[in-house]
């Protein structure tokens, strides 16, 4: 009944990821190991601290009057939130019978949908993060290949979960015309994308890299400009336009 | 011109000024504050209505803005006028572009000229000079030396030996004892609707009461002040006749309105250079006079909000003489031209009006400024448009303060003002006792060190056995902790009683307490530095262990920690608890001392910048923080130790109970703009849910920073380019650029929320 959680830490005032003003859970553990992860310490899946349902809630309940009069909620990120899936699905569960919140899933999509049944029946909201469509650059940039992510996607498609999808534009990585077309075709294809997020990759997690005495691989990689990103977003949403054309062509 | 202006005065008579308002007791007594009631017309819409700057203003603005860059490029100071002491009528017209100017006024002949203002003290104007290259004439510092005692003298013939160490070792400072105390808001509102004379008949009434059958010192230095203050309404008279005007009859339009009431202002910082000279509660008040002019068909928007665009432009000219010593203490040349906007009525309607959004809208129109201080008093209830357009200013100019309507409006009713950075008290029928702060960590240290102060090495406090053990033992150093404190308070007081004695005696605000009533309510503001430092210090001792590391004389001067523990800002009540039972401990031995004129004790929890200069005067502490390091301003956590995001951190201060600190707690939030939100409607929607949070929780005020780090590190290296950028620190705005390096990267160390 009462899970305990491996927990990386939290924040009480999250404004970037979902709507309104969050209370943002950070996980511990993660089987992807992206290049630009800013949270590189939040890998191991034996670290963090444990913590149970019950004591996360204690956490979240002083703040409750912030996040619903801002139209805000919980998200729960990492790390990677569905490695811990049964103890997700239970806080999300609690959150909303205590106070009716709103609750995101902040995931790479790297997991079996059958083990996040449970989870996603509690979620209100998927923010889910397309890395990469190329499969070999996929697995050059996060040691993984796309496969279960993309399939997990058209699960949540299919299953009318509503999703944002996240892209981080990393200049020369992530930012390529084909890529970002085949990302608006593919997210053309879903079902409940309400909303598609470029964040620019930023280097403030550097440091943390050093720290853990791991390599950066991304040395010498530029912030993308503004320009970049709004080039982002226009090569996307041609691409959703094209797939959503072909779909019209198709079910003529 | 000139004759022009005289004709409009004399010719209005007063049911020409009081035409179309609707009559009250304010019409027979002088109540302000039931003429708001009965005329105010709450605006409940959105900013669209506002207008740009008129080309007037562009042309003042840019003159304006040239004259402060030639000051900045001049050291900080662009002239003194060391012949003159200044006094309401000491000097005639001055102009910036008199052709230009809707209002009219300067504290000397010339823009940004500062005036010697010597009866707070004349060493403070003689180092200012100094400090700047200028000379005051032997005859003036003989005068103030030899023949004009001031007030800075008085108290130094008064103060104890103990007094004069605990000064020096900075347990109690920035004592108002060598400048003007300040925090003392008269009514300039009065001006405007009564006119002079009527003033002048209500005081000479009182003073006729004021013929008693025993007259004791206090009927006779009541007497005496009422006669000052009728003294100071006549040559306030004087002083707007030089420019032409006659201001005895009431104002009859909304130019003179803003005209009256800024004159009277004038007068009050020609007379006084206090420390905080605010302005009240003025823009609803003067909403009531363009209401009436755009009904009349007299006025239109642009007008309006042109009128309000140069009354702020003159905010923005107030300039004292400092010393480089006080501006270390206070930075960036802050004189706390505080005006309070918004707040909701005691009838449940807003006090909000469309000039509430004029004056934050000149943030705008002139660009993003410290001064005046402008200070919402929010309210949950206030109009959504209203808070919309509030966060909207935060986020682009992060130039304005909060203060919670919600917690004060009980208290204080529906016309008070804030005084500096976070006091409030009644306008007209409250003023303060100013009292600076006490170190209440260096007061730690004494607990622990047997009342010797940890830098000087000698014995400041009552002398108690150090403590010698290992280990600081939590029980044992509570119980020497409670007779420091006990001794603080007690010598804090009395030092206070001497400092206001003198200063009604030597330099007393005549034109400001003219604009009071006659009896009227005294606050003895006492102030608290280093509540986080303590508190936390106090939880280390009690949840881990902390060893003192003893000097040769036995004096701890560094400490040891083994272990975690908890820290204030994080909303754990372990270690919260602790800074509220700190100042419920401290502000019940204040109340138990006799103050002067019965003053009411009051706490602040607010440093201003002087957090830089507690810190380097102490020595370290048990908490971890280092010799010489900052105290977190105000009420703040310390740096980087609250963990669990913004909403934990304000959590903690917000359980500082207001009961205990009638006189504020300060807290400063820094956070980038995009840990608002990714849009700006996102930011706008986000900030004002915080805002309603907080004041639902209880806490009491809030600067709002939004500023990215890399910004602030530029305008370090490349000032020329931000002659504007505003940042709020502990109850004030300051030009960034102004501030000491030090208090620069104090600034940029602090906690900006949302930094991963």
């Amino acid at each position: 009944m009462h899970h305990a959680g491996r927990i990386h830490s939290l924040e009480t005032f999250g404004t970037v990821d979902g709507p309104g003003i969050r209370f943002v859970l950070f996980m511990q553990g993660c089987a992807l190991q992206c290049a630009y992860c800013h949270n590189p310490d939040s890998w191991d899946t034996k670290g963090g601290r444990l913590m149970t349902v019950g004591e996360v809630l204690d956490e979240i309940e002083p703040y409750v009057p912030f996040y619903k009069r801002s139209g805000g909620g919980i998200t729960v990120t990492g790390g990677e939130p569905t490695l811990q899936a049964p103890f997700v699905a239970e806080l999300f569960e609690q959150c909303k019978e205590r106070w009716g919140l709103h609750t995101a899933l902040d995931s790479s999509g790297f997991c079996d949908p059958h083990h996040t049944e449970r989870l996603l029946a509690a979620t209100d909201l998927v923010l889910l993060d397309l890395k990469m469509i190329d499969r070999a650059g996929h697995e050059h940039l996060t040691t993984q290949p796309n496969d279960r992510i993309l399939a997990f996607a058209r699960h949540l498609s299919d299953a009318g979960v509503p999703m944002w999808i996240r892209r981080v534009l990393v200049p020369g990585w992530t930012d390529g015309m084909t890529e970002l077309l085949a990302l608006g075709e593919f997210i053309g294809g879903l079902r409940g994308v309400d909303k598609v997020e470029v964040l620019p990759y930023h280097r403030m997690g550097v440091y943390k890299w050093g720290q853990l005495g791991r390599a950066y691989r991304l040395e010498g990689v530029a912030e993308p400009s503004q320009a970049e990103v709004d080039r982002a977003y226009r090569l996307i949403g041609q691409g959703r336009r094209t797939a959503e054309v072909e779909a019209a062509i198709a079910n003529l | 011109m000139s004759i022009l202006n005289k004709t409009i005065g004399e010719s209005a008579g007063r049911l020409d000024a009081w035409r179309g308002l609707e009559g009250g007791v304010w019409q027979t007594a002088v109540d302000v504050n039931d003429f708001l009631g009965l005329n105010l017309t709450p605006y409940t819409g959105a900013a669209a209505f506002l207008a740009e700057p008129t080309e007037a203003t562009r042309q003042l603005w840019s003159q304006v803005l040239a004259l402060m860059k030639q000051e900045r490029e001049n050291g900080g100071v662009l002239d003194v006028d060391t012949e003159t002491v200044s006094t309401i009528t000491s000097h005639g017209a001055g102009y910036i572009d008199e052709a230009l100017e809707k209002i009219v006024g300067l504290q000397t002949d010339a823009p940004l000229k500062r005036s010697i203002q010597p009866f707070g003290g004349i060493r403070m104007a003689q180092d200012a000079c100094e400090a700047y290259g200028y000379k005051l004439p032997d005859e003036m510092v003989r005068t103030f030396t030899d023949i004009r005692k001031t007030h800075n003298q008085g108290v130094f013939d008064a103060y104890t030996a103990e007094m004069r160490l605990a000064r020096k070792a900075a347990i109690i400072t920035g004592l108002p004892d060598a400048y003007g105390r300040g925090r003392i808001i008269g009514d300039y509102r009065r001006a405007a609707l009564y006119g002079v004379d009527r003033l002048i008949a209500a005081k000479q009434t009182d003073l006729t009461a004021l013929e008693k059958d025993v007259m004791g010192e206090d009927v006779i230095r009541l007497r005496e002040e009422v006669s000052e203050q009728i003294r100071a309404l006549g040559e306030l008279k004087a002083m707007a006749a030089a420019y032409g005007y006659d201001i005895s009859g009431p104002a009859t339009n909304a130019r003179e309105a803003v005209q009256w009431l800024y004159f009277a202002y004038l007068a009050a910082i020609k007379e006084q250079n206090g420390a905080a000279m605010s302005l009240g509660r003025v823009s609803s008040f003067l909403d009531i006079y363009i209401e009436r002019d755009l009904r009349e068909g007299t006025l239109n928007e642009e007008q309006a909000q042109e009128l309000i665009d140069h009354l702020v432009m003159k905010l923005r000219l107030v300039k004292f003489l400092r010393t480089p010593d006080y501006n270390e203490l206070f930075s960036g040349d802050p004189t706390w031209v505080t005006e309070s906007i918004g707040g909701m009525g005691k009838d449940g309607r807003t006090r909000v009006t469309k000039n509430s959004f004029r004056f934050l809208h000149t943030l705008y129109n002139l660009g993003p400024a410290p001064e005046p201080n402008l200070t919402v008093l929010w309210s949950t209830e206030l109009p959504e448009g209203f808070k919309d357009y509030c966060a909207k200013v935060s986020v682009d100019t992060s130039s304005i303060q909060y203060e919670n309507d919600d917690l004060m409006r009980p208290i204080y009713g529906d016309d008070y003002g804030i005084a500096c950075c976070v006091s409030a008290m009644r306008i007209g029928q409250q003023m303060q006792f100013f009292g600076a702060r006490a170190n209440l960590a260096k007061a730690l240290l004494y607990a622990i060190n047997g009342g010797k102060d940890e830098k000087l090495g000698v014995q400041v406090g009552p002398e108690l056995a150090p403590l010698t053990g290992e280990y600081l033992d939590y029980g044992q150093v509570m119980e020497r902790y409670d007779e420091v404190l006990e001794w603080l308070s007690k010598l804090y007081v009395n030092t206070l009683n001497v400092i206001h004695y003198m200063h009604d005696k030597y330099s007393y605000e005549r034109i400001e307490m003219a604009l009071h009533d006659t009896e009227i309510l005294r606050t003895m503001a006492t102030g608290i530095a280093g509540l986080s430092v303590v508190a936390d210090s106090l939880s280390a001792i009690k949840y881990a262990k902390v060893k003192p590391i003893r000097n040769e004389k036995g004096l701890a001067v560094d400490f040891e920690i083994e272990g975690d523990y908890p820290q204030f800002g994080n909303n754990d009540s372990r270690v919260d608890d602790m800074a509220v039972d700190l100042t419920d401990a401290f502000i019940s031995k204040l109340r138990k001392r006799e103050t002067y004129r019965g003053s009411m004790p009051t706490l602040s929890v607010l440093t201003i910048t002087s957090n830089v200069v507690y810190g380097k005067k102490t020595g370290s502490t048990p908490d971890g923080r280092k010799a010489g390091e900052p105290f977190a301003p105000g009420a703040n956590p310390m740096h980087g130790r609250d963990r669990k995001g913004a909403l934990a951190s304000l959590s903690s201060v917000a359980k500082l109970p207001y009961y205990n600190c009638l006189d504020g707690i300060s807290n400063t939030f820094s956070i980038i703009p995009k840990a608002l939100g990714r849009e700006e409607r996102t930011r706008v929607g986000n900030l004002v849910s915080l805002l309603d949070g907080y004041a639902d929780k209880g806490g009491h005020h809030l600067n709002i920073n939004v500023f990215n780090r890399e910004q602030l590190l530029d305008a370090m290296e490349h000032p020329e380019q931000y002659p504007q950028l505003t940042i709020r620190v502990s109850g004030y705005a300051v030009n960034f650029i102004k501030l000491t390096r030090e208090q620069q990267l104090d600034v940029i160390n602090r906690t900006f929320h949302g930094t991963i």
